[in-house]
């Protein structure tokens, strides 16, 4: 690869860090082949010309092999594609090469120990006057990390993918979605400025549409994959003017030179304030959040294993990273930040709460996964930037597993009903119950997940969200955020209420998890006789990746001890992040590093155990799986339980408020009333022809007035009396001979 | 290779080859087809001597036109490829020939355009195939002489000289209200070009010249006779206007060129011309012709009457239309049951992009404009190529009547996704990159109209995304579909040469911005400093 | 002697003019159009005495025109009365608007 500039004397230079160009590469590889696999195995060029001859010259067999299911999730035609095993090859193989090369380059930075980002660039992409943007990438101790994160869980998520989707007969397309998807992801992370970022921030809605719509024969399916790319659209318009708005003021658009130049901007002003809030939109966007998150949920349309990938581990954390990668500018807006805080906390109880209620396992995990980005957005805005990212990593982790399970579950129950020729709803869990007893690992790797995101010690959520809650608790006295406003209200206030707000979330994350646990796996199964003779575990294929994931999700938390615990390493993570985003964790404590009592911090640890094992210890006395009946005889909700069952009906008001009245008025008004009433109306007093349909079957009214009426008023001059026009010649004559006589 | 083209002299005759080539091919199109006429040609043997031959024609306009790709300097700002040729000496009209940056490119998109609009025609027009043919090419001289021009008369001339064959071709082998729109169109084109003869009259006589003849002057009554003089370099030098003339002329532009363009309220010509025109007639409609009322904006109607456009009031009148349109043609598009119109407003909404960013006058905001005007070219023009293609194969163009055929027609639907995507601007392909920098340029001037402008990108996801699921995705419902013919080869090397520039331009635009630079720079600098040396003469004046 | 022929041409001229606006009878009009020809061809003759060839040669033109014109005139003359069976002017008003 030609570079522009070698990047000086750093200490990655010469080093495999150089090739990190490979890294998105070999995904867009995989993209191109298994895409070029699923074309050309769905297409039979002809030489037949569609206008000389309408004969249908594709083969008979092509017709089945084309263009994905025709139905949904839960019971999509098996019909393996001629090309399956080359997929099953190229997909996560060259996932498994990006992985591997990430972990060089990650082995080689902790030998360099550089603090600079080390700046590749390959070529100008806009140079326009003096602004000038760069295909570049940037790694630095966040973007190799995300990187890790994407290509570790991503190949075990494709590996999943092999057995979950290998009897799909769009499968090579499938694969080449993923790929691209996991292409425009490394993008995003490594880019080194922000319109290279947004490439990838697009790149990955891109591919989450196309993923979610994957069996696109299904109007629900399409309508989520829609539903999800304009919605996160809002949230992109939110960084295109954040982007703007960083030109217009700073001058550049990278990484470095904003961080740089941001310097320049008044602290706390309206200008980074600004900056910071519509880039937080683009957040909210990407990443679920109030009031942008209700595409994810419905992006459960798409198979399991992507909802794993893209909508649970890696895509929709997209903006814990912007912001995280942003962290000078949001260092200094501090009203930015609460507002991130106060969203963030408010959207984690929020979606928790719907949680509760949601009888589709995959809605379940939905909602929790917003939920905990909400705690993210706790963390990286109330400036502890390395707790946000943690609890991304390990959110990752038990997320993953979570949905992974899932997908196992929903595939034994798909296989069981496929058998059977049952028709109901393979995701709905009310039609299962008592699991364990024929998904033995499944079940125990998904309580150790449960465990994990509850925030039950030792697993990997107890740190991470341990050390989101502290932070956000600790900065509510002498950070800049306690000194800042929002509305009016002071800083330390909002904090406080986002910490309480995060325990209830906390509380309510452990109830519908055990909830769903219970209703899953324990109790009597209600999947019917016949269909439970073939319920069983997976294949390994799909297992395994499980199992590494349950390791994750087990031990993730010693990445990144607190000094609490000293069980290992303390605080490895915190210090690898330290060249990021250490100055501006550091800015918002005002300069100090934040000193708490140990006994404080044993008893918010305290408090927040407390919570989670109250959370499990009430699901499990007051649900009872032996109560519940099969989802076609389940009774309707009543009074709350309806409102949470429906989600706030907040679909439904964005729909009555925004959807309906833009088509109406674009409809009625601005085209009918607009276009073709007034502007049409007036053209059609100067012209008319016969042909014109706005009014059929009858000529239109007022058709070509203007003309006719100067028309008639001329031809009212026209006697037809050779004799009159004489005399008006002579008379004109006179007039004019008069006229030059006597002036 | 430029070395090449110089020793072979490319500089010299490029140009008025390039006028004078489809000319001639129409006459021999014309000559050679009449005898295979008929009423519904078979599309073998002689039928087909009328295609072929004017797609020969075509292709060789677009290799000759290559070199200039090379042949053209990005670092030199001043004309390129000059031809100078006395044309009309005693009304001192001059046929003057020449390219800047923005004018190469856009002779390069022409040609590139109308080679792909000749074989896209191929079997969808059956009736009279010669004429179609040979109105084509005349067209192509009259769009490439537009774009060449540097006399305004010769300029008007081509105007005038495109507009006939578009007529005929939306009037004859248009659809069902083909007689109307070509009537609505050939109303609206024409009655902004009259005002802008007049305007062009009023500049030739401005800037007047003495009557030469061998090179002695001809005198008359004891003087030397003046005569006018249309030369674009004479009038952008000598013609001082006062400032009431000045708004007066650039009305009478500004109406010729918005209804081209077409700005709103001057768009309803647009949607009825683009569904009713066959499938090359809408692609060259949109593709090109659109350009040049923008190219007239940014060649006459700016740098002529810079005082009058950068008038505040008036600068802020046409952004404030153009970001209408921005948002108005992406809200329609919205709700069009027929997918033709819906393209064709969402053309409304992109060429309000490039109003934006001319007028909202940053090097950033003027190129991205350029890069708009080329994007929009590509990504429409195979749009309308894809509609085409569906609709030979079930004549209709309503969306309600598709529905699932992502099953039957992959290869179709993989390539109108694409293209879709590119049309709202993903980024990666072309479109992003052009609205990137019109926002982004027009943001430090006009920070409120960019933010405005910059909501489309949320309807353009809704309106296209909507109209693809409803066409490719959702169940295969009617049994009328379900028997498609996907693309045949023809249709694919047709799409290749869109995608791949699609893909070019959104990854590596660097090359055609470096080349477009200069001119945008040149743009930028001249107005600012016209309208700034206006504004103090006036002052002065008062 | 200009003026004398001046005077008689513009006689002649009035002649024809009076008469082309008060009769009704397409022949007689024709006639009086061929009058005030005349009456021009006339005028170009008195001044081709003093200004030189031109005016005659001008008239060699009228002459031809108004030869022409009679052929033109009188076929439509008998056109209008095969259909008509009339030449009077006031009964045709086919080009009323």
């Amino acid at each position: 690869m030609m570079l522009l500039q070698e990047a000086g004397a750093h200490p990655l230079s010469g080093t495999v860090a150089s090739y990190v160009w490979l890294l998105p590469l070999l995904p867009l590889l995989g993209f191109v082949l298994n895409g070029l696999l699923s074309l050309v195995a769905a297409v039979r060029l002809g030489p037949v010309d569609p206008g000389a001859s309408h004969a249908d010259a594709r083969a008979p067999g092509a017709h089945d092999a084309n263009g994905g299911g025709v139905h949904g999730d839960d019971h999509h035609p098996v019909a393996r594609h001629r090309y399956a095993a080359l997929t099953s090859l190229i997909g996560p193989g060259m996932l498994v090469l990006s992985f591997l090369l990430a972990t060089a380059i990650f082995l080689a930075m902790r030998a360099a120990g550089a603090h600079e980002p080390f700046v590749q660039r390959y070529f100008s992409w806009m140079p326009v006057g003096d602004l000038q943007i760069d295909a570049a990438f940037q790694l630095d101790q966040l973007s190799i990390l995300m990187v890790m994160i994407i290509t570790g869980v991503g190949t075990l998520i494709h590996i999943f993918s092999v057995g979950y989707m290998v009897d799909d007969p769009g499968y090579p397309r499938y694969f080449a979605y993923l790929n691209l998807f996991v292409f425009f992801m490394l993008v995003l992370v490594l880019g080194a400025s922000y319109p290279l970022m947004f490439v990838g921030w697009e790149g990955v809605g891109l591919c989450s549409y196309l993923l979610i719509g994957f069996w696109f024969s299904e109007k629900a399916n399409a309508d989520a994959g829609k539903k999800a790319f304009i919605v996160n659209r809002i949230g992109d318009f939110g960084f295109l003017i954040a982007m703007f708005m960083l030109f217009a003021n700073v001058g550049k658009l990278d990484f470095i030179g904003v961080n740089a130049a941001a310097a320049s901007l008044p602290f706390a002003g309206v200008v980074v304030t600004t900056i910071c809030l519509f880039l937080f939109l683009g957040c909210a966007g990407k990443s679920a959040q109030i009031p942008l998150y209700v595409w994810l949920p419905d992006a459960m349309a798409g198979p399991t294993p992507v909802s794993a990938l893209i909508h649970a581990a890696t895509m929709v954390a997209a903006g814990v990273y912007l912001i995280a990668r942003s962290n000078v500018l949001f260092a200094m807006a501090p009203t930015a930040g609460l507002v991130v805080v106060l969203v963030g906390a408010v959207t984690a109880i929020f979606a928790a709460s719907i949680g509760l209620k949601q009888w589709d396992i995959k809605k379940v995990l939905a909602y929790s996964t917003v939920s905990q980005l909400g705690y993210m957005f706790m963390g990286v805005g109330t400036g502890a930037y390395a707790a946000g990212v943690f609890h991304l990593m390990t959110h990752a982790f038990f997320k993953a597993l979570l949905f992974l399970g899932s997908g196992s579950v929903i595939y034994a129950m798909h296989a069981a009903y496929h058998h059977t020729g049952n028709h109901d709803d393979a995701q709905d869990m009310r039609n299962m119950g008592g699991l364990k007893a024929f998904l033995p690992i499944t079940w125990v790797l998904m309580w150790i997940a449960t465990l994990a995101i509850s925030g039950i010690p030792p697993f990997a959520g107890f740190f991470s969200k341990d050390a989101i809650l502290g932070a956000v608790h600790s900065h509510h006295e002498g950070s800049t955020l306690d000194s800042a406003t929002l509305l009016g209200i002071p800083g330390g206030a909002i904090l406080m209420l986002s910490y309480v707000l995060g325990l209830a979330a906390a509380f309510m994350t452990a109830v519908y998890m055990t909830r769903m646990m219970l209703y899953t796996f324990h109790g009597p199964n209600r999947s019917g006789e016949k269909e439970r003779e073939h319920l069983r575990e997976a294949p390994w294929s799909m297992t395994g990746p499980l199992v590494v994931l349950g390791a994750l999700s087990a031990f993730g938390g010693w990445f990144n001890l607190p000094a609490l615990l000293p069980l290992g390493p303390i605080g490895a993570l915190d210090r690898w992040l330290d060249p990021v985003v250490g100055e501006s964790t550091l800015r918002i404590t005002n300069g100090v590093a934040v000193e708490t009592p140990a006994s404080t911090e044993w008893l918010l640890v305290g408090i927040a155990v407390a919570i989670a094992a109250a959370g499990i210890a009430l699901a499990f006395a007051r649900l009872k799986p032996a109560s519940l009946v099969p989802k076609k005889d389940a009774p309707a909700e009543h009074g709350f339980e309806r409102v949470l069952a429906n989600k706030y009906f907040v679909d439904e008001a964005y729909d009555a408020v925004i959807v309906e009245p833009v088509l109406a008025t674009s409809r009625g008004l601005l085209w009918r009333g607009l276009d073709v009433g007034i502007i049409d109306g007036i053209t059609r007093l100067f012209i008319q022809s016969k042909d014109d349909d706005s009014a059929p079957g009858t000529t239109v009214p007022m058709g070509g007035l203007l003309p006719r009426a100067i028309g008639w008023m001329g031809s009212q001059l026209q006697s037809g009396l050779v004799g009159t026009y004489a005399w008006v010649l002579v008379v004109g004559v006179l007039f004019v001979l008069g006229a030059f006589t006597f002036r | 290779m430029r070395e090449f083209l110089l020793s072979v002299g490319y500089d010299r005759w490029i140009l008025p080859a390039l006028l004078l080539i489809p000319l001639l091919a129409a006459l021999a199109v014309m000559a050679g087809g009449r005898a295979a006429e008929g009423e519904d040609e078979v599309l073998t043997g002689a039928a087909n001597r009328p295609r072929a031959l004017a797609t020969a024609a075509f292709a060789l306009e677009f290799v000759l036109s290559i070199g200039l790709w090379w042949a053209f300097d990005p670092a030199v700002s001043g004309w390129q490829q000059v031809f100078d040729l006395r044309w009309i000496p005693s009304w001192g009209v001059r046929f003057t020939l020449g390219l800047d940056g923005i004018a190469m490119m856009m002779v390069l998109l022409t040609t590139f355009i109308m080679l792909l609009a000749s074989v896209g025609s191929w079997t969808s027009i059956r009736q009279k195939a010669s004429s179609y043919y040979a109105l084509l090419l005349v067209l192509t001289t009259g769009m490439l002489g537009v774009f060449m021009a540097l006399d305004l008369f010769l300029f008007y001339a081509m105007w005038e000289v495109m507009l006939i064959p578009m007529y005929f071709i939306v009037g004859i082998w248009g659809g069902q209200r083909r007689i109307y729109a070509s009537l609505k169109f050939f109303i609206y084109t024409m009655l902004g070009s009259l005002l802008m003869l007049v305007g062009i009259i009023y500049l030739g006589l401005a800037a007047r010249q003495p009557h030469l003849v061998n090179g002695a002057p001809v005198m008359l009554n004891g003087a030397v006779e003046m005569i006018p003089n249309f030369s674009y370099d004479a009038i952008m030098a000598q013609v001082q206007l006062t400032p009431q003339a000045g708004m007066w002329l650039f009305g009478a532009f500004f109406l010729a060129f918005a209804v081209k363009v077409p700005m709103f309220p001057f768009h309803t010509w647009l949607p009825d011309a683009h569904v009713e025109a066959p499938t090359a007639g809408s692609v060259v409609l949109a593709a090109i012709m659109l350009k040049l009322g923008t190219f007239g904006f940014l060649r006459l109607a700016v740098p002529l009457f810079p005082a009058a456009a950068m008038n505040p009031t008036i600068r802020g009148l046409v952004l404030t239309l153009a970001v209408i349109g921005i948002v108005y043609g992406a809200l329609v598009s919205l709700v069009q049951p027929d997918f033709k119109k819906l393209v064709a407003y969402s053309s409304v909404s992109h060429l309000g992009f490039v109003m934006l960013g001319i007028f909202a006058l940053t090097v950033q905001s003027v190129q991205g404009a350029l890069m708009v005007m080329i994007n929009h070219g590509l990504s429409t023009g195979a749009l309308f190529f894809l509609i085409g293609m569906i609709y030979e194969r079930r004549h209709t163009r309503l969306i309600s009547a598709y529905g699932g055929i992502a099953r039957v027609v992959p290869l179709f639907s993989a390539i109108l996704v694409f293209v879709s995507l590119s049309s709202i601007g993903v980024p990666g392909t072309n479109g992003f990159v052009g609205e990137f920098l019109v926002l982004l340029g027009a943001y430090r001037t006009y920070p409120v109209l960019a933010v405005i402008g910059a909501t489309s990108v949320i309807i353009a996801a809704a309106y296209m995304l909507w109209a693809v699921q409803r066409i490719l995705f959702n169940p295969l419902d009617k049994p009328e579909n379900e028997h498609i013919p996907d693309m045949n080869r023809r249709e694919l090397l047709l799409m290749a040469p869109l995608l791949a520039g699609i893909i070019w331009l959104g990854v590596y635009p660097a090359p055609v911005l470096r080349r477009l630079q200069p001119a945008a720079e040149n743009f930028v600098r001249i107005v600012e400093s016209r309208s700034a040396m206006s504004s103090t003469a006036m002052r002065g004046g008062r | 002697m200009l003026a004398e022929s001046l005077f008689f041409s513009a006689v002649l001229f009035t002649i024809g003019v009076v008469g082309v606006l008060t009769r009704r009878n397409a022949i007689i009009i024709f006639m009086c159009v061929e009058l005030m020809l005349n009456a021009v061809n006339l005028t170009f003759i008195a001044f081709a005495q003093v200004y030189g060839v031109a005016g005659q040669i001008f008239v060699f033109f009228v002459m031809t025109v108004a030869a022409a014109e009679a052929a033109v005139g009188l076929a439509i003359i008998i056109a209008l009365f095969r259909h008509r069976q009339t030449v009077n002017l006031s009964n045709i008003n086919l080009l009323k608007g």
